[in-house]
Order: C-alpha cells, then sequence, then structure tokens
C-alpha cells in the first residue's frame, strides 16, 4: 500500500506534502464505493472536496474548531479538516450530498427552513451532519441541544433558530 | 512525511524505535494534526495506532478496567460500567473539545500531548491509574503522574508507546469527580482542573483520598497535602479548608492569557472544594453529572 519517497528535514506543512508517500484508499461516500491515490498527509475533508468534487462539506477554520466540515464516518460525526483520510481507509462516509434531495428533504433539513436556521448558509452542511448525529444519540432536553452542537459555530448566530429546528425534530 | 499503521504493538514500537527522524504516534490526531498544519511539528513518520486491537479496547477484570490508549472520549461515555465506577474519568475526557473531537480524541493523545491542562489527566492521577508502556525492552507500568514530566515533555525512552490506563476497581463508598474552571460554557481549556478520589468507611470518616491539579504547573500535580488534610477526618468544613489551602500551596503557575498566576491559585482553592463535594456525595452513593 506504501510508495515511499524521501522526506524532508524541516519544512513547512506545504513542502511536507509534496514529499509525503502516497496511499491507495477506498470507501465508500454516501453510498457509493470509492478508490482514491492521495498522499499520506492529506485530511478526509481535502479528499471529498478536491479529488472527490463533493464541495458541499465547506473548509471553515481548518483546525478543528468551527464544525463546518463535519460529516460522518461510520455513523458517527468527525471534523473532515481533523481526520487524516488514509486513517478512514474502509470507512462509511456521509456528506451533505448524501443527505435528502432537493424535493425530498431530510426531516431535518425541512425544520431548518421552516425555522430559518441559516443566513448565509456555510455553516449548514456542517450544522446539518451534525444535527443528524446528535438525534440519534437522542438529546433529552434542549440544554444537551445546546451541548451537542457546540462544535458546530454559526457565524451569523442563527443559534436560536437551529436548536429550535433540532429540537422540533427530536420531538422536544 | 511516511505513514503507517501496523496491527501490533511490537511493529509499532518496532517502527518507533526505527525511526532515524522524529516519527509521531497518531491517536485521534486532534492536536497533533492541527500542530502539522500550523507548522509546529513537521514529523518524519506517522505511526497510526487505531488499527491495534489492544490499544481500542475496555476490558474490564477483577473489578477495575484496563482502557486502551487510542479508546476515543465518545467510547468512554457509551462504557455503562465506567461511566458508573469513574464518572469523573469519563466527564473530564468528554470535556476535551466538542462532541465531533471526542469521536476522535483519545486518553493516550490527551496524556502524551503533553499539556499540562489536559483535561483527563487530573482525574485518572486521581483515579490512582498506572500506564501501561510497551517498547523495545518489553512492558512496563508507571503511575498516570509520573509520564508528564513537563510542558510537552513525556517519562518516555525511544522507541515506547502507551499501550493502556490501569484503573483500579471503584472503592467501595467512593467517588471521583473532576471539574474545572473556563470563562465559556464548552470549547475551552482548563484555567484550572481539579480530580477528586475519595473513599469512606462505615461511619463516613475518609480513609483514602487523591487530588489531582491541572493546569497551574508545567504538569499536573498531585496534591499529596490535600490528600492528607481529608484522610482520617470526616470531610468536615475544617479538614476541606485545609485540603483547599493545600491546593492553592501547590500551585506555581504562570500568567497567560487565560489567566493569571494569582487567579489560578485563588481558583484552584475554590474548585477543590467543589470537587471534594461532589466526590462526597457520589461515595455517599448520590448518582448525577457534574456538566
Amino acid at each position: 500500500m506504501m510508495v515511499e519517497t524521501p522526506t524532508t528535514a524541516k519544512g513547512s506543512h506545504a513542502d511536507a506534502v509534496a514529499t509525503a508517500s502516497v496511499v491507495a484508499l477506498a470507501f465508500s461516500i454516501n453510498g457509493r464505493h470509492c478508490a482514491v491515490e492521495t498522499v499520506a498527509t492529506a485530511m478526509l475533508l481535502d479528499v471529498i472536496r478536491d479529488q472527490l468534487g463533493l464541495t458541499g462539506t465547506k473548509k471553515g477554520c481548518d483546525l478543528g474548531a468551527c464544525g463546518a466540515c463535519t460529516v460522518l464516518a461510520d455513523g458517527r460525526r468527525v471534523k473532515s479538516c481533523l481526520a487524516l483520510a488514509a486513517s478512514y481507509d474502509g470507512a462509511d462516509i456521509t456528506t451533505i450530498e448524501g443527505i435528502g434531495t432537493p424535493d425530498r428533504l431530510h426531516p431535518l433539513q425541512a425544520a431548518f427552513i421552516r425555522h430559518d436556521a441559516l443566513q448565509c448558509g456555510y455553516c449548514t452542511p456542517g450544522q446539518i451532519l451534525s444535527g443528524i448525529a446528535l438525534l440519534a444519540e437522542k438529546p433529552k432536553d434542549i440544554a444537551a441541544i445546546r451541548e451537542g452542537m457546540s462544535g458546530n459555530l454559526c457565524r451569523c448566530g442563527a443559534y436560536p433558530n437551529i436548536v429550535a429546528a433540532i429540537a422540533e425534530v427530536a420531538g422536544l | 512525511m511516511r505513514y503507517e499503521a501496523p496491527e501490533s504493538v511490537e511493529k509499532a514500537c518496532q517502527l518507533l524505535a526505527d525511526d532515524v527522524g522524529h516519527a509521531r504516534i497518531l491517536a485521534g490526531g486532534t492536536d497533533l494534526l492541527v500542530q502539522i498544519k500550523t507548522d509546529v511539528l513537521d514529523p518524519s513518520l506517522l505511526i497510526d495506532i487505531k488499527k491495534i486491537q489492544e490499544l481500542r479496547e475496555i476490558n474490564t477484570g477483577s473489578g477495575g478496567f484496563r482502557i486502551g490508549a487510542a479508546v476515543t472520549g465518545a467510547e468512554l461515555k457509551e462504557h455503562d460500567g465506567l461511566r458508573a465506577a469513574w464518572p469523573g474519568i469519563v466527564e473530564a475526557a468528554n470535556l476535551i473539545g466538542s462532541t465531533q473531537v471526542q469521536g476522535r480524541a483519545t486518553l493516550g493523545g490527551n496524556l502524551c500531548n503533553g499539556s499540562p491542562a489536559a483535561d483527563s489527566v487530573p482525574a485518572l492521577i486521581a483515579a490512582g491509574a498506572k500506564v501501561v508502556i510497551a517498547g523495545p525492552n518489553g512492558r512496563r507500568e508507571l503511575p498516570v503522574e509520573d509520564i508528564m514530566v513537563g510542558v510537552r515533555k513525556l517519562a518516555l525512552t525511544k522507541g515506547e508507546l502507551i499501550v493502556s490506563f490501569i484503573v483500579p476497581p471503584r472503592p467501595k463508598q467512593g467517588g471521583d469527580a473532576y471539574l474545572r474552571f473556563i470563562p465559556r460554557t464548552e470549547m475551552d481549556i482548563a484555567v484550572v482542573g481539579c480530580g477528586v478520589s475519595l473513599q469512606l468507611d462505615a461511619d463516613g470518616t475518609c480513609t483514602f483520598a487523591r487530588l489531582a491539579l491541572g493546569a497551574v504547573a508545567e504538569r499536573p500535580l498531585l496534591v499529596g497535602d490535600a490528600a492528607k488534610a481529608l484522610i482520617g477526618s470526616k470531610l468536615d468544613a475544617k479538614a476541606v479548608d485545609v485540603a483547599a489551602a493545600a491546593a492553592s500551596a501547590a500551585c506555581r503557575p504562570i500568567d497567560d492569557k487565560r489567566g493569571t498566576k494569582a487567579f489560578r491559585i485563588k481558583v484552584a482553592a475554590v474548585l477543590a472544594r467543589r470537587t471534594i463535594q461532589i466526590a462526597l456525595d457520589r461515595a455517599h452513593g448520590k448518582t448525577g453529572t457534574t456538566h
């Protein structure tokens, strides 16, 4: 699986990427099998956006703080900017492209629209994926929704409406 | 940079020992990958330990727990037995980052990242947990408090890695707790953290106590004088006062953007009191979470 290339002594992350070894990966993305070759240092987010062309997953801070890049990996929500793609060989990944369609929205997507749970929409794919995983975790009250969504920032400040949308689908 | 994902502890140790550059262990990656992206670190080799089964399991035997170094915070929370026995450890681990981060972040990574503010470490120290270390010369054990020797400095030698944490059985009439102070409600780094574990005898006298502090020195501290003040007492106001003062006295913090020295020293005593109270309530069989 490994193709070794010489490594740099001390350089920038970009240098390290340029000289990183290549790994071959196969995973399922939104139910579709896919095989890619990528550098060992590649993040899952970059593979999803740049190699698979699925740009619904957003890059915000790229440091694991904002949650815009949230995807589901084997049912668990992860920040794909902090997930080394090589670690996800064989995984089952779901991105926003795998959630609902324009004429058949996921119930949480429909609730986001009803509750006006977004303004610019940049954080929304991450909010939806995170919210879907949170619903599966069965939050017991509004406080649990607020805590459970604390890894997803919304610069527009739509938090009350995001919480209301999730609460409605959770039946709270 | 090379990436390897060995399936045995021995192979991982071999890769570490053979590397002539600067290899790093990749567990959850929630600290390491940020450090690589921001050019703080440039490892020659990443050794992903998540394919090693032994490191991914929580085993219960003889009443205690053996927690693999690569078990995530989310998996700890889902383990009913561990949550019932050591709620302080589970809650501490689940204060680290958001739910998305808890799905990846591990106890082994939190310790080996070498931050004095690591939330899970004071809780593990208070519980009297030990660490199993594997290396080229076999395995050895060290108490958790002996692993971190300074900021980003560990008592591990070349080729060694942490395999698991051994957490003792919950003592009868025992309880543990962890609290931290942060200016926000979520997603922050401890200004001060405090872990406490207590045991009472039949008439409510404290027979065993451990108190550990985080973010108040170059490494997490086990505060022996605080335990001394509690053991033999009924955990009355006077004993708790002495223990809280001992917690403050043990601090040797720095001033930084999260808090001043004086503030940290003061907060250590406040957190010590509150954490002792929660551990005491739990020792009396009261349940409930702190967060």
